[in-house]
């Protein structure tokens, strides 16, 4: 047997054909044009503002801040409980030993700057953490890169106990990584 | 030269033996590799079941970096190279322009894929599939993947030459079938993404030096990890693609094999295979769309697929292939209603039956959550969740791993000339398979809508210093996970063991 496939390249498209590529195309720019009408009109977007920073100066901020906020001590853990006050810059990591900088205490209606990156805290690395926020109504997800400051803009709208998890892979004690944020009425 | 060739006695095809050799035995590497990430899939799907929680944590990790790798890298690739030699020899009349250059090759990527799985399992590469930084493997590890990079390339490159040999030496009329085309399609992206890989595995690959082997601790400066990520992706998103081009292939194949359907208009599908290479190389940054660094419009531009096209290109394909079949099938005589051609589609031939699993569940399973995941506030709700893993056990494995499962049964008996082994087996195995990994692909997807982390030992938090308990439902929709999985499981472990045993103790065809 030998191949052969005609030049079909330039048949024209039949009636269907042309049908559901017509549909196909208005439903692709469709979805095209609405990724930036969404971050226009939707009321969750992601952050838009990051800065660089060293591991170490961002010890020293969130050390500093835990120490300004400072109102008791989780016994477990050992990790300080904070209460920044409403619209003050908030700094958040996740540790070289696969812990949480803090829990938090914030006051629901109130506007926070969350800054969040990572730090060694007593490890030997600063890793890549996922910073996911979770209650059983709400989950949000971003991520913790060493070096990097990405400032969540954050207003908690319910009061309540947030989970905090890790859900980048960050190492063995990756699943060890739980902690809370405390949205106060 | 002329006996190198034999020509297949029931489909008439020329047979060019040395390419023969090496279809069969990349075949059987990406088979192997399919088995032993089979059975890594198991131990981590039994630790991620908390009422089973199988395996410590240290195994937990390791095995779950051996299973995407074994899967994703080395049963993906070794099959799309054997596919791409089929495409560029046996559909063509033509011959493989460098035997030895194949060989080469494929040694490449078996010493290669040997290192990875080696430093793996001793616990010198927990780093998981992405390896970001700073999490750091022991070197053989890059090494390890460079070298099956390379040998990877090598084989598509000898492909490309192929393709010239056969224009050359006139061994086709005409244009070049559209599966070769298809298959060329991923050539070209895997060519683009392999350079990527370069990009980002070599000076990982040198950093991880420091201090190892004699060499001085500041031999290579840190990578940033943003850096890192932002071209770690430009790898790991359009390497995805290379496995939509050659699963949409197999579809346009098996479909010609089994109902003898012929494309309705080739021009439409071969341009949406070239939407496919222009414009799906875009869209990495949906991995990056809550990372800080890169500007929301930057990322907005790059996620919206250059205006979709690339999803336009899908679903071109999702009309074309079933459309050719239903013409097919209306000759054959069933035309009553809009649907009897279906009804009396061939099911029980197990190729037909994994293609048309593979692309519903592609596209229903994997496809329309891969775009609404990939979109900026949906993002924020799924990323890095189970949702994430669900949806590409949708792509690459209800999608690819089905569809390449589906053409084997075409490869025994064509180019290792032996009986299928058992019908029965080959019969159940897409119908397990598909509805295996439909169930626990999805079951996954609710769960991570909960929060349910992807690549974690313990979501019941029982060792962390402060509790965390998720909602009850979530163990609900674990739990289907596990079932959904077991049941994939049974249909993976009946095609490879129908496979092997065809391959080894099958009936010959002289
Ligand atoms: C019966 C079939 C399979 C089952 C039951 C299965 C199950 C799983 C499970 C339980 C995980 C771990 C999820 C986690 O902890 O986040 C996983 C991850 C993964 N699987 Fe599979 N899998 C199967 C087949 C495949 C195939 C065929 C491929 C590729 C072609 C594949 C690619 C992956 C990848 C890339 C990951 C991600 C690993 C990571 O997050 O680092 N799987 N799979
Ligand atoms: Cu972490
Ligand atoms: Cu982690």
């Amino acid at each position: 047997m030998s191949i052969s496939v005609e030049r079909i390249w330039w048949r024209p498209l039949d009636r269907e054909e042309k049908i559901w590529v017509t549909i196909a195309l208005i439903w692709c720019l469709g979805t095209f044009f609405m990724m930036p009408v969404w971050h226009v009109i939707a009321k969750q977007n992601t952050p838009n503002e990051s800065y660089k920073v060293s591991v170490d100066d961002f010890e020293k901020l969130v050390t500093a801040f835990n120490e300004k906020y400072k109102v008791g001590m989780d016994e477990n853990s050992g990790l300080p409980i904070v209460r920044p006050p409403a619209g003050s810059d908030v700094y958040f990591a996740g540790t070289g030993i696969w812990q949480w900088s803090s829990i938090l205490e914030l006051e629901a209606g109130k506007e926070y700057r969350l800054h969040i990156s990572s730090i060694k805290g007593g490890g030997v690395e600063a890793w890549q953490h996922g910073l996911s926020i979770v209650s059983s109504k709400f989950n949000a997800n971003f991520m913790i890169i060493p070096g990097y400051d990405y400032v969540l803009k954050i207003t908690p709208t319910e009061a309540g106990e947030y989970g905090v998890i890790c859900n980048e892979f960050c190492g063995i004690g990756h699943h060890l990584m739980a902690g809370k944020i405390i949205v106060k009425g | 030269m002329a006996e190198q060739f034999r020509t297949c006695p029931t489909t008439g095809l020329k047979i060019h033996k040395p390419a023969e050799t090496l279809i069969r035995v990349n075949a059987v590497a990406a088979v192997v590799c399919l088995l032993v990430g089979g059975l890594a899939a198991l131990l981590i799907l039994l630790t991620r079941w908390p009422a089973v929680h199988l395996l410590n944590e240290e195994w937990f990790y390791r095995l779950l970096t051996a299973h995407a790798l074994d899967m994703l890298i080395a049963w993906i690739i070794f099959f799309e190279v054997a596919g791409l030699y089929f495409g560029a020899t046996v559909l063509l009349n033509n011959r493989l322009p460098a035997p030895k250059v194949g060989w080469v090759a494929f040694i490449l990527m078996i010493v290669g894929g040997a290192l990875i799985n080696y430093t793996v399992l001793v616990g010198e590469a927990t780093v998981a599939f992405t390896s970001y930084v700073p999490l750091k493997a022991s070197p053989t590890y890059y090494l390890g993947v460079i070298l099956f990079a390379v040998g990877a390339l090598t084989a598509v490159l000898h492909f490309f030459a192929a393709l010239i040999v056969a224009k050359k030496e006139k061994t086709y009329e005409g244009s070049l079938p559209m599966v070769t085309f298809g298959l060329m399609c991923a050539g070209v992206i895997a060519v683009l993404t392999l350079l990527h890989g370069a990009a980002i595995y070599i000076p990982t690959f040198l950093w991880s030096l420091n201090g190892q082997w004699g060499i001085p601790n500041d031999f290579f400066p840190g990578i940033d990890p943003m850096i890192y990520r932002l071209v770690w992706w430009g790898l790991g998103h359009p390497s995805q693609q290379i496995n939509v081009c050659a699963m949409v292939s197999m579809w346009y194949l098996i479909a010609t094999l089994t109902t003898g359907a012929k494309p309705l208009n080739e021009k439409l599908c071969r341009t949406a295979f070239l939407l496919y290479v222009l414009f799906i190389n875009v869209a990495s940054e949906h991995h990056l769309l809550v990372d800080p660094a890169l500007s929301i419009w930057h990322k907005i531009v790059n996620t919206s697929y250059v205006m979709h096209l690339a999803v336009l290109a899908s679903m071109i394909h999702a009309f074309a292939v079933p459309a050719m079949v239903e013409v097919a099938l209306r000759k054959k005589g069933f035309t009553k209603g809009l649907f009897e051609w279906l009804k009396k589609a061939p099911w029980g031939n197990p190729a037909f039956a994994s293609m048309f699993i593979s692309l519903m569940g592609f596209g229903f399973v994997g496809g329309i959550t891969g775009v609404t995941f990939g979109t900026e506030q949906i993002s924020i709700i799924r990323h890095n969740t189970w949702s994430i893993t669900g949806h590409f056990h949708g792509t690459v494995v209800l999608g690819t791993t089905l569809a390449f499962m589906g053409i084997t049964y075409y490869i025994v008996p064509l180019i290792f000339r032996r009986q299928i082994f058992s019908e029965t087996m080959a019969k159940l195995s897409p119908y397990f398979f598909g509805g295996g990994v439909f169930i626990f692909a999805n079951a996954m997807m609710f769960a991570g809508g909960y929060g349910v982390p992807r690549r974690h030992w313990d979501i019941t938090f029982a060792g962390a210093s402060i509790p965390f308990q998720f909602d009850p439902t979530v163990f609900f929709f674990i739990a289907l996970t596990g079932l959904g999985g077991l049941l994939a499981i049974v249909g993976g472990a009946l095609y490879v063991l129908n496979t092997v045993a065809s391959v080894f103790i099958g009936k010959k065809i002289q």
